[in-house]
């Protein structure tokens, strides 16, 4: 479509993708989702969270992934987040302040992310062996495509993960029509 | 020094593509100065135009015609007084002007006011610009919240409903589009064209239409151009204006979200309010309307034509400087009016400088090398003819505003949900069907 960008690309220019900048939005990711879960007030909560989900979708854009950073923007960040705050700003926040939270969770909680944390560690270690060591070098402006080409196929072939895919819209399907039932007194 | 700076100008990236910091800040400074100056024109089009839409004459003291109203406006907003509730969230209440302002003018940096003119070419450019600009509500809804009052939240939670309903039918009309960078051309001209892959970036998107030489309202007609009417019903919704500015309806809410709001912050949301409306005319512009090309750059092409269009900017200017010498020579003769006259004057003497200034660019340029002059003047068409298309929009706003009464909410939310979003994705499926069907 555009042979200036690739031809730019060719040309070496200067990337982005700096430590810099990963750790810059790694470390808000993580100040801001300790913020989430800190906050008594869900006002705050939600929006430390919006932080936490932006600062995600620059990290995908670090990987290349643009339209992964894209589709987090508007499906969390813009679309799930409002309906959050839609919901949390109808709740009394003064009382939820005094409430003390009744949930007595927490061993389950630090036992699921002890084992989190083993996992990350594990995959830390062995990363060398799991994952390619360097990003293969795709056309700019070609990962898009490659995300369609994989989700619904090329050729009249069946994509890789066409099936997954479709269960999982099918999925959604099923909410959104059990959220239309719950609603309505009358179908 | 002065080789680099030349080697800018003359450049046919974007500073986005060439990777130049320094030059992509410029442009981000330029956008913005521009922006600014934008809203305060439009902040006394508006006024003047629904005054005369209502028989009144609007602004008259400060200056010739109240031109300089944006200006005193703007100086009475900064030394009032700025009020923080004493029930109000103080941070989050600092904090959400500033949210719908860095959202309003993040999405700059997508806009492609000519193939090389736009700080960055982002291969998700349409999908970047909607993602971001669904960050304003966030904004709104936030104002709402913590300004710890009815009528705020109300006006909150009417808002977010509404951007929600909404970005579902523009989200479809988008896809459509998109959709039709990617399919066989079938013009007002004939077949014209090949299918590509299809792209997402805003600059592909207008090189796209003007490969198939079609504009996308025209193509597959009338699927292109009801595609874009849904986006153009659905862009008012998003940016809260009339007949859907239920988030502020004075009557019902007194000012809705930013009842609580003052000075200075109060200013911050109209700015953003004003920078969205720009936004999203120019994602309707970009994707329908061939962004920054001229007319008939098919039908009526050549250097001959090409010159022809290139004095437009030029003559546009030559109009507008004599509206404000007309308007001198008609200012009443009394001595109280000698200020105005002088001051409409020099205003007039201004707008005629540039527009000589632009038509010397345009003979100058009229050569079709690559000299200075001629790349300069190929800029200031993109940019002309880029900027005209959304002045169009603009003034449509002032219009919508000035004619339709509100709607109610549960009429824009059966207007939303009942009949843009069905039309929306009948299109979206009608257009795969003929786009598959043509090839």
């Amino acid at each position: 479509m555009n042979p200036a960008i690739n031809t730019a690309v060719n040309a070496g220019m200067t990337p982005v993708a700096t430590p810099f900048f990963f750790y810059m939005l790694a470390g808000l990711a993580v100040l801001s989702g300790l913020a989430v879960i800190t906050r008594r007030n869900a006002v705050h909560s939600a929006l430390a969270l919006i932080v936490t989900l932006l600062s995600v979708a620059g990290l995908y854009l670090m990987l290349y992934a643009p339209f992964v950073a894209g589709v987090q923007i508007i499906v969390y960040a813009g679309g799930i987040m409002v309906l959050f705050l839609f919901v949390i700003m109808l709740v009394n926040i003064d009382r939820t302040l005094k409430e003390r939270s009744f949930n007595h969770m927490w061993p389950i909680g630090l036992v699921a992310s002890c084992l989190l944390l083993a996992m990350f560690m594990g995959a830390f270690s062995k990363g060398r062996a799991l994952f390619v060591d360097r990003m293969i070098p795709l056309p700019e402006g070609s990962n898009t495509q490659m995300i369609a080409d994989k989700l619904y196929g090329q050729a009249g072939r069946m994509g890789e993960y066409t099936f997954a895919f479709e269960i999982a819209s099918l999925l959604l399907l099923v909410a959104i029509l059990g959220a239309v039932i719950m609603t309505k007194k009358k179908i | 020094m002065l080789t680099s700076f030349m080697s800018y100008l003359g450049s046919t990236m974007t500073p986005g593509q060439a990777g130049n910091q320094l030059w992509a800040l410029i442009y981000v400074l330029i956008i913005f100065a521009g922006v600014s100056v934008a809203v305060i024109c439009m902040n006394w089009i508006e006024r003047k135009a629904l005054a005369h839409f209502q028989i009144r004459l609007g602004p008259m003291r400060v200056g010739p015609h109240g031109l300089m109203q944006p200006f005193a406006d703007a100086l009475k907003l900064m030394l009032k007084e700025d009020i923080i509730p004493a029930e109000a969230d103080q941070f989050v209440f600092w904090v959400a002007p500033l949210i719908g302002l860095l959202a309003a003018f993040t999405v700059y940096t997508v806009i492609p006011f000519g193939p090389s003119q736009a700080v960055s070419d982002m291969n998700i450019g349409i999908l970047f610009m909607l993602g971001v600009s669904s960050l304003g509500v966030l904004g709104i809804v936030v104002a709402g919240w913590a300004s710890n009052s009815h009528y705020p939240l109300m006006g909150a939670l009417r808002s977010s409903a509404q951007m929600v309903s909404y970005e579902v039918a523009m989200g479809l009309a988008v896809v459509s589009a998109v959709l039709l960078t990617s399919l066989h051309g079938i013009g007002i001209y004939g077949v014209t064209g090949n299918g590509d892959t299809g792209t997402l970036s805003m600059i592909g998107i207008v090189q796209a239409q003007q490969e198939q030489h079609v504009w996308f309202i025209f193509k597959f007609f009338p699927l292109g151009l009801i595609a874009f009417v849904i986006f153009a019903i659905a862009m008012v919704a998003e940016v809260n204006r009339a007949p859907f500015d239920l988030a502020e309806a004075e009557s019902e809410l007194t000012a809705g979200f930013h009842t609580e709001y003052s000075g200075l912050r109060w200013s911050l949301f109209m700015l953003a309010e004003y920078a969205a409306m720009i936004a999203v005319s120019s994602i309707a512009v970009t994707l329908w309307l061939g962004g920054w090309v001229r007319p008939f750059p098919n039908l009526l092409q050549g250097t001959a034509w090409d010159f022809i269009f290139s004095l437009f900017p030029g003559l546009t200017f030559l109009g507008l400087a004599g509206v404000a010498l007309l308007g001198t020579v008609r200012m009443p003769s009394h001595s109280f009016f000698k200020i105005q006259k002088i001051g409409l004057g020099v205003f007039g003497m201004l707008l005629g400088s540039l527009a000589l200034l632009l038509l010397v660019i345009a003979i100058a340029g009229r050569s079709a090398d690559m000299s200075l002059a001629a790349r300069f003047n190929e800029g200031i068409g993109y940019v002309y003819w880029f900027v005209l298309k959304v002045a169009v929009f603009m003034y449509l706003f002032i219009w919508y505003r000035a004619t339709w009464p509100r709607y109610r909410f549960d009429q824009l939310m059966s207007v939303g949900w009942k009949v843009l979003l069905p039309i929306s994705l009948g299109v979206l499926m009608l257009t795969a069907v003929v786009g598959v069907l043509v090839k």
